[in-house]
Formats: structure tokens, C-alpha cells, sequence
């Protein structure tokens, strides 16, 4: 039956998405690396083709866009070496806490994932109110506790990143435990059971079941993790505004500063090249040691 | 073991809901107790001023943006729903060549970091005249291949039978696609629409940089403008964003299992 209409048919249902796709995700891909090349101003008529000279510039030290792209890299790098990890470990063990029957369990689990649905300029704003140095809840709670009430969250490094970290872990914690959790509920019960049968403790029943179960889903949510956190803007724009000498202005934040407002766009292109490439080959890096991992436990 | 289960959920709960509650009272506080340090909770006196000042403020016009992003992201996600599924359907159901090569290349690009789309379509957005228009924050996020392969999956795991019987009374493909499978196929075109709807009310970085005239901002990239406005205005600027967020939290009550079930299954299949 799946022969019955023409290859017409197939086509006429693909061509409205094929129409997007096409337009704005398949023609930025390959225009974005033509406007690298070009010294490209989208608010000037001419665009001279200028070779890899955007891309020298930003790997030659003596060049003026060299250290805020590197310190906008840098900043980018900071955030997801110490997001990732947190975003991993402390969403597994929330899931596990929920994975367990008992009264209220989907409540809980809607108020996790709520911050989520929040925009991040609203998460931003109100953690920015926050966070404020003077007028802070936070500190004056740190305070009333009798630790230091004036640490400046919003305007100096290390506790600007304390910050951005924090929020944004409270703001998509939520997320990669619903994840998590879905992973945990594919997992057979009977594999427990056995385990019990031979005398496993629960510790090891985690090692050896739970934990490779899971490899697959935590490899998804590594990857989807190492990718938001490699585009984080709104919380620098909104909370710090890349604060204290711009930080805390990530590679993304740059790249928008550089094309968006300035109009370099040729160089913004470029710089969004080098970002991707970074991140493609820290993917394939995460990928490898995942299924590096399940080859050596399955032999 | 359960009484600290209980102990720890609920101290995780108080850490998600105390700040949300928080913003909420500031918002319904006077300008001065706002800012007040130690803070208080309870608003002494209660005042919806903050509301007032802000939907009827002409620089800052936050009921515009509210009706802005829901023209948006309703806009989006039914644009979303519609190409996706239609495509979704050849995808699953349908034998042409090319097949394998097409759904390849959909698929690949579900990792594509969206930095490198950025700058681009930018250019492109500019050379349609959609700069400074919503059109710019309806279409082109609705070219992302989420949409396509969520509802690939969904249509392939379908029993065949019942397009089989369909076809047998006479139906053509289409009768079969509008009346068989999409009816089937509620919860996921639903959920589909739900993540899409608050993936575009949500969305931050492009509206920043696409929209600048004061009344063709979404609420999201309007907070930040309302934010530069009033710096120290904590009253207004929490009453913001309760605006921004009641209706996303509203929708997210309502339609929780789906929105959470969405989010679970795209793991499942990543």
C-alpha cells in the first residue's frame, strides 16, 4: 500500500517545510560562510571579498578584534565548563529522588520544570533584582545567616559566574531531569529484580544497571547541554550586561554585538564559524569517549 | 529514608518557588518598599500601581508586546504544525527518491549549533523587508527540524491498518492524511504545538536584534528594554515580568502532561 500515489504526492507534502527549510536554515548555512570572506556590511552597498582575512584577523594577536573574541571565547568556555557538569549530575539525582512511587511525585516534578517555561529575559530580570548587591534578597538572607551581605553578584568575576551558573542551572535543572526520568522509566524492573536475587547492593545496582541504561539519554542531554550553554547570551545580557570589563560577555553575545549592531557582519560570520567548529568537535569528542564507554563495558 | 526524601524535595521546592513568589509580591508593592532592605514579603499596602504605570506607559508599551507575542507564537506554532506534519507524513508513510537523502539531511542539522544561522539570516530577513516586522520572528524559526522528526516518529509508530482500510473504501491520500492520521495524532500535534508556541514566546537573542521600534517589540526582548528604561524600578520591572510570564505558566498548567511528556520523548528519540 505504501506504493499507492505518485512520488508527485510526497513531494507537494514536503514542499511547504522543504520552502523553510530551505530558506533559513540550508541557505544561511552556505551564505554564512560567504559573508565570512567578505568584508560585509549590511547597511553599505559594497561587500569587497576579502579572502580569509576575517578569519586571520581573529587568530592574529596583533589585530584589534583578537582579545575581546578570545575573551568572549574564554567567557563561553568558563560557563560551560562549569555548567555542563551541573547540569548532568544534579538533574540525574533529582530524577532518581523522583523515580521512586510516592504521594505528591507530579507535583514535585511540575514545579521543577515550571522555571523552564519561564523566558530567560523574565528568569534574567528577576534574578538581576535578585541578586542586586545592595537591595538583594539574596544577600540579605546570606546576611542574616552570618555570611557576607555585599558580595557584588552582577559586576565581578568570580561571583558574576557563581551567579550566571546558578540562575541558569535553577532556570533548565528541571528540563534534563524530565529527561532523565523517562530514561529511568525505560529501564526493565526485572533488571533490579535480579540483581536483588544475587545480593547487589543499591549502590551497585546503580553502578551496574542504572548508569549504563542511561548512557544513551545521557549522552542526549550532554550534548543538548554543551550546545545551550555554548549559545548563552540572555543571562549575560540581562544580568550582567558582560560585566566587569566584559567578563562575562560570551562568544555569542560578541558575535551579535560585532554583526548585529556594528554591522561587521563578515567578521561576526567568521567568528560564528570558529564557535561551531569548536562546538562540533567537542560534540564528536563527548560522542567518542560515550561509545568508547559502551564498547569497553560490553566486552 | 522517607521522612529525608520528603525533607529534601521540599527544601527544593522552597529554592524553585520562594523567588517566584517573591517577584510577584515586589510587583504588587509601592516603588519604595520594593527596594526596601531587609526585604519584605507582604506588600504594606497592597497597590496594583506598577501594573497601571506600565500598560499604560507609550514608551514602554507592554500590552502591545504581550499582544505582539501572542500573535507571534501562535502565528509560529501553527506555521510549525502544519509544514512539519505535512512533511512528517511523507516522511513516514510515503515512497519517492530521495527519501533517505532528504530525512538525512533534516536530521542533520537537529545538532547545528544556532550561532551559525544568526548572522545569515539576518541578510536574509533584511533582503524580505521583514526587519522590524514580526514576520521576522514567525518564519524563520519554524524552518527548525525538531517539528519534522518528532512527528515522523509519531506517524510511523501509527497502526498501517486503518489507512489501509481507508484506502480500500475508496480515500485518497489526502482524505486519508486529514481524516485518519491527524486525528490520531492529537496529543502529539498538541504537544508539538505547545513546545513550539513557548519555544517563540521564549525566544530572546534574535527579537533583541530584529525588532527596534519601541512597538514592534515581543514581551521577552521588551523586558530588556523596559529594564533599561527603569534600572532601579524593581516594582516595574517585576510587574513586567509577571506580565511576560502568566501566560506560559498559565498554559503550562493547563496542558503540563504534554508540555513535560514532549520534552521526555525528544530525549528518548535524540
Amino acid at each position: 500500500m505504501t506504493r499507492r500515489g505518485s512520488s508527485l504526492t510526497a513531494w507537494l507534502f514536503l514542499a511547504p517545510y522543504l520552502l523553510l527549510f530551505g530558506a533559513f536554515v540550508l541557505l544561511p548555512i552556505l551564505l554564512g560562510l560567504w559573508i565570512s570572506l567578505h568584508n560585509w556590511d549590511f547597511t553599505l552597498p559594497g561587500k569587497p571579498f576579502v579572502g580569509l582575512d576575517n578569519y586571520k584577523a581573529l587568530f592574529d594577536s596583533g589585530s584589534v578584534s583578537f582579545d575581546p573574541f578570545w575573551k568572549s571565547m574564554q567567557a563561553t568556555g568558563i560557563f560551560t565548563l562549569f555548567t555542563v557538569p551541573l547540569l548532568i549530575v544534579v538533574p540525574l539525582a533529582v530524577a532518581l529522588v523522583m523515580n521512586e512511587k510516592f504521594r505528591g511525585r507530579n507535583i514535585f516534578r511540575a514545579v521543577y520544570f515550571a522555571p523552564y517555561v519561564l523566558g530567560v529575559a523574565v528568569v534574567g530580570v528577576m534574578w538581576r533584582f535578585l541578586l542586586d548587591r545592595n537591595i538583594g534578597a539574596v544577600n540579605s538572607y546570606l546576611g542574616a545567616i552570618g555570611l557576607p551581605d555585599d558580595t557584588a553578584w552582577l559586576s565581578s568575576v568570580p561571583a558574576a559566574w557563581v551567579a550566571l551558573v546558578g540562575v541558569t542551572v535553577w532556570w533548565t535543572l528541571g528540563f534534563n531531569a524530565v529527561i532523565y526520568l523517562a530514561g529511568l522509566q525505560d529501564i526493565p524492573l526485572e533488571l533490579y529484580e535480579a540483581a536483588r536475587v544475587d545480593g547487589a547492593s543499591r549502590w551497585s545496582a546503580f553502578w551496574h544497571i542504572t548508569l549504563p541504561s542511561l548512557r544513551p539519554v545521557t549522552m542526549f542531554v550532554t550534548l543538548i547541554t554543551i550546545i545551550a550553554s555554548a549559545n548563552m547570551f540572555g543571562q549575560s545580557f540581562i544580568m550582567t550586561n558582560g560585566a566587569p570589563a566584559q567578563d562575562t560577555r560570551t562568544a555569542i553575545f560578541y558575535i551579535a554585538e560585532t554583526g548585529l549592531q556594528n554591522f561587521q557582519m563578515g567578521e561576526a560570520a567568521a567568528a560564528s564559524w570558529i564557535l561551531t567548529v569548536a562546538l562540533m568537535l567537542l560534540s564528536a569528542i563527548v560522542f567518542a569517549l560515550f561509545r568508547l564507554r559502551g564498547t569497553m563495558e560490553d566486552a | 529514608m522517607k521522612a529525608l526524601r520528603y525533607a529534601a524535595l521540599v527544601l527544593l521546592t522552597l529554592l524553585f518557588v520562594s523567588p517566584l513568589v517573591f517577584v510577584v509580591l515586589t510587583s504588587l508593592k509601592t516603588a519604595r518598599e520594593a527596594v526596601k532592605t531587609p526585604p519584605s514579603w507582604i506588600p504594606d499596602p497592597f497597590t496594583t500601581q506598577a501594573y497601571d504605570r506600565i500598560l499604560t506607559a507609550t514608551d514602554t508599551p507592554v500590552f502591545r508586546w504581550f499582544l505582539n507575542s501572542m500573535i507571534a507564537a501562535t502565528a509560529n506554532a501553527a506555521l510549525v504544525v502544519v509544514t512539519s506534519a505535512l512533511a512528517a507524513y511523507a516522511l513516514a508513510r510515503l515512497e519517492f527518491r530521495g527519501k533517505k537523502v532528504v530525512f538525512a539531511l533534516i536530521v542533520s542539522t537537529l545538532f547545528v549549533p544556532p550561532v551559525i544561522l544568526v548572522i545569515p539570516n539576518y541578510e536574509i530577513v533584511g533582503r524580505l523587508f521583514w526587519l522590524d516586522t514580526l514576520l521576522a520572528i514567525i518564519v524563520p524559526t519554524a524552518a527548525g527540524a525538531f517539528g519534522v522528526f518528532f512527528l515522523r516518529q509519531f506517524f510511523a509508530g501509527l497502526p498501517l491498518e486503518l489507512e489501509e482500510s481507508a484506502f480500500l473504501d475508496g480515500a485518497n491520500r489526502w482524505q486519508v492524511f486529514t481524516r485518519i492520521v491527524l486525528p490520531l495524532s492529537k496529543p502529539a500535534l498538541a504537544t508539538l504545538g505547545l513546545l513550539s508556541f513557548l519555544t517563540n514566546w521564549n525566544d530572546f537573542l534574535w527579537p533583541v536584534y530584529v525588532l527596534f521600534s519601541p512597538e514592534n517589540q515581543t514581551l521577552q526582548a521588551g523586558l530588556s528594554t523596559l529594564q533599561s528604561a527603569n534600572s532601579v524600578r524593581y516594582d516595574l520591572l517585576m510587574a513586567g515580568a509577571v506580565v511576560a510570564s502568566v501566560p506560559v505558566l498559565l498554559l503550562y498548567l493547563i496542558a503540563q502532561r504534554f508540555v513535560i511528556e514532549g520534552v521526555s520523548r525528544s530525549g528518548l528519540k535524540g
